[in-house]
């Protein structure tokens, strides 16, 4: 166990620490971040306030009128959080960024230098307090997840005893929220009780992503040990003519590399669990940061570490130069089926390893897969994501959605189109949501139709309460042998799709 | 999103795979994937035949519903070369949509691609024009990965070749009605035993549509190619079940392992 057990540094309320140095907020005024509506993380003053996670942002801004809010943005958590970083690396080397806020060093390291385990963890909190102003919490255990779970109580576990620890703590804990309301519904409240229940019948009934968070329940790491490291040749370098110094130069370059170790990858049917990120600067300066996932780390996520390192490095006033080389070496690779085995099961890896592979040879954005969104078009119902992100909806589907049409075209299309009476005059769309006249000819990249039948207007009525409110109206209209779906946007009709 | 996309394919008038006339073992054995009912008929093997290739012509509509009743059942399907195929006509067909991927866009060289699909995804539909050395390359490929290759438009070597004659709609009356239900006539011929020219109408869309939210059931059938036929009748139930009988029945053997405690 000796090998595994971890030092965790934790950063509390780090998305609200993280906006307010950005904008030089004051701390006595509470202060939330928010994703969308919800609030994502408070400082203690809102918290004082009655404040939580998860609530929407109206009904907190009703609690507390003074409340400031922020739009949640990981880049400047992660752009603020390499001082920490750094702060903590200068008394245990080897550390490794889990997320902003939150890094993980093997404990054996500092525990040796400092005599003992409480020693190095006050040495720590006191060493961030003093470089960067930060209040940090340490945590000590023999996995991530004990580790992560003990920094938040700010307590050191003693060694071998992470079971009992993590023993009473509620199932909550675990960042699996379907599986955590399904072991509620069978009463196992607490990790203890999960853990309790045999491996086997885990893994045989809620499949691969259950067993992973049994293991975490169990104090196990979230991965059986594997020694080997990766082939030194899957690292990808790249040196700039021009150094980079600006963020979307950064961003820019953080994106193609991400995609060439993708495919070094994807080529060998391996993904990347921790990802080592080498810089050098024109003037030789060498920079160099692990990042560690829970997850393997899908192409975005390649390339959203890369670029919030290096808007952490570039923002930093220590640089005396741009960075002149980059380099991405997966420090530590799972088979590339495991990227999506938690959510699919064993007998799909066929399929998964097929779509990384293209995804190889076209790069993420060369599959795609479609996500029933809310909405009332056919367009604006679909939302094509690359194969492998997220699948959530951004509007739920079940909302009822005025105006939405019974069946979508299979093929979709956005043709500028001409509808004409039988005089030959336009035929358009009135205010009370009415055709001027009777459609009779449809005209799509020159070709002309008669249309027998129509039917519609059906409205689509969006952001009416903005100053130009998106206001639009769809027909469907039928000639002899085909059925189209039409759309009228600021004056003028275009074909959205061919029923066929 | 709460609704399996058997329960879909329900709403849409279709019956489960289970009630297809399955002439022989190969349904049984996973080597024929199965289809919307009232495609069997055109198939030769009451479904799509695993290492064949089928071509499609004149109806977007009809390619996609060829993937709906494997993808419900838990397979993979891949469309190459459509980018402006309607994800939400095919989720309508009862495709699992979330097990269609699409590449919209090959590039220059799509044999590799194609190829890469073949190897692991089980139904390919392929739109883009290819040289016939080429397809024919693929149908190959398709036979030797045991996928099925569905081309859409011609292709030099296909096993069965599907088109639609006339695709049309319910008729819409001037403001009233909106397009519900939608009729396809389709002629089918081939190659061997597909040889016989067929012509069927389909219809898609009862009166009552709603739009399927499709739902995951990640859980897959996948039968062992050799089982024997005396396994037919379970493994048609087996696919029959819905997701929810099957998330209803983990649920219960959990309560009971958990109130039996770690004895094992």
């Amino acid at each position: 166990m000796k090998d595994t057990r971890l030092l965790a540094v934790w950063c509390p309320d780090w998305p609200v620490i993280a906006a307010c140095t950005a904008t030089g907020t004051a701390p006595h005024v509470p202060v939330a971040v928010v994703d969308g509506n919800e609030i994502v993380s408070t400082s203690a003053v809102a918290r004082a306030e009655g404040i939580r996670k998860a609530m929407r942002k109206r009904a907190a801004e009703a609690m507390c009128p003074e409340l400031i809010t922020f739009e949640h943005d990981p880049q400047r958590d992660a752009r603020f959080f390499e001082p920490v970083a750094e702060a903590v690396e200068e008394l245990a080397p080897g550390i490794e960024v889990v997320l902003p806020g939150l890094v993980a060093v093997p404990a054996q390291g500092p525990v040796g230098y400092f005599g003992s385990e409480e020693q190095a963890a006050e040495r720590i909190v006191d060493h961030v307090a003093t470089r960067t102003g930060t209040e940090a919490q340490v945590g000590m255990a023999d996995s991530l997840f004990a580790a992560t779970k003990a920094a938040h109580r700010n307590v050191i576990v003693p060694p071998d005893r992470t079971p009992e620890f993590l023993r009473p703590l509620g199932v909550h804990e675990l960042d699996a929220p379907e599986l955590v309301d399904l072991l509620r519904r069978l009463g196992l409240k607490t990790l203890g009780a999960f853990a309790e229940v045999p491996e086997n019948a885990v893994a045989s009934r809620f499949g691969g992503p259950a067993t992973r968070q049994h293991r975490l329940a169990r104090g196990l790491p979230e991965r059986p040990l594997d020694k080997r490291r990766p082939a030194p040749e899957l690292a990808v370098t790249e040196t700039f003519d021009e150094p980079v110094e600006r963020i979307d130069a950064a961003a820019f370059a953080a994106k193609i590399l991400s995609e060439r170790l993708h495919e070094n990858l994807a080529a060998r049917s391996l993904a990347c669990t921790r990802l080592g990120i080498h810089a050098r600067t024109e003037n030789d300066e060498e920079l160099h940061r692990v990042w560690r996932a829970a997850e393997p780390l899908t192409p975005r996520g390649i390339a959203d570490r890369v670029r919030w390192q290096l808007d952490g490095w570039l923002t930093r006033e220590r640089l005396t130069s741009g960075i002149r080389t980059l380099t991405l070496e997966p420090v530590e690779v799972v088979n590339g089926t495991a990227l999506q085995l938690g959510l699919w099961g064993h007998d799909d890896e066929r399929a998964v390893r097929a779509l990384l592979h293209v995804q190889g040879l076209l790069g993420p954005d060369g599959v795609l897969t479609g996500v029933i969104d809310g909405g009332r078009g056919p367009q604006e119902q679909v939302r094509l994501v690359p194969w492998g992100d997220e699948r959530t909806p951004a509007r739920n589907p079940d909302h009822p959605w005025p105006g939405r049409l019974t069946r979508a075209p299979a093929t979709l299309a956005d043709d500028p189109a001409e509808l004409k009476d039988e005089a030959g005059g336009e035929v358009g769309v009135t205010g009370r949501l009415e055709l001027t006249a009777q459609p009779k000819k449809l005209t799509v990249k020159g070709r002309t139709r008669e249309i027998t039948a129509w039917a519609g207007p059906w409205p689509v009525d969006e952001r009416w309460w903005a100053p130009d409110p998106h206001r639009a109206a769809r027909i469907q209209v039928q000639t002899n042998d085909q059925a189209f779906l039409l759309i009228r946007r600021n004056k003028k009709w275009f074909l959205e799709g061919v029923y066929d | 999103m709460s609704r399996s996309a058997t329960a879909s394919l329900a709403a849409l008038g279709v019956n489960p795979a289970s009630e297809l006339t399955s002439t022989t073992t190969d349904h049984a054995t996973g080597r024929v994937l199965p289809v919307r009912g009232e495609l069997a008929g055109l198939l030769p093997w009451g479904g799509l035949r695993r290492g064949s290739t089928v071509s499609v012509g004149g109806s977007t509509s009809l390619l996609l519903a060829l993937l709906a009743g494997a993808t419900a059942d838990g397979c993979w399907a891949a469309v190459v070369g459509l980018p402006q195929v309607g994800v939400l006509a095919a989720a309508e067909l009862g495709v699992a949509v979330q097990r269609l991927a699409l590449v919209p866009r090959p590039g220059s060289d799509p044999g590799p691609v194609i190829a890469a699909l073949l190897d692991g995804i089980d139904l390919v539909a392929v739109a883009c024009p290819l040289p016939p050395s080429l397809a024919r390359r693929l149908t190959a490929r398709a036979r030797q990965r045991r996928s099925v290759l569905i081309a859409f438009g011609p292709w030099p070597s296909a096993d069965v070749e599907l088109t639609a004659e006339s695709v049309s709609w319910n008729p819409l009356h001037d403001g009233a009605e909106t397009l519900r239900r939608q009729e396809i006539t389709v002629r089918s011929g081939g190659r061997g035993s597909a040889g016989r020219a067929k012509n069927v109408l389909l219809t898609f869309g009862a009166e009552e549509i709603e739009l399927p939210l499709v739902a995951g059931d990640p859980d897959r059938s996948d039968e062992p190619a050799d089982a024997g036929p005396g396994r037919a009748d379970e493994l048609a139930a087996r696919r029959a079940d819905s997701a929810v009988t099957r998330r209803a029945e983990a649920v219960e053997r959990l309560v009971r392992l958990a109130q039996k405690g770690p004895s094992e």
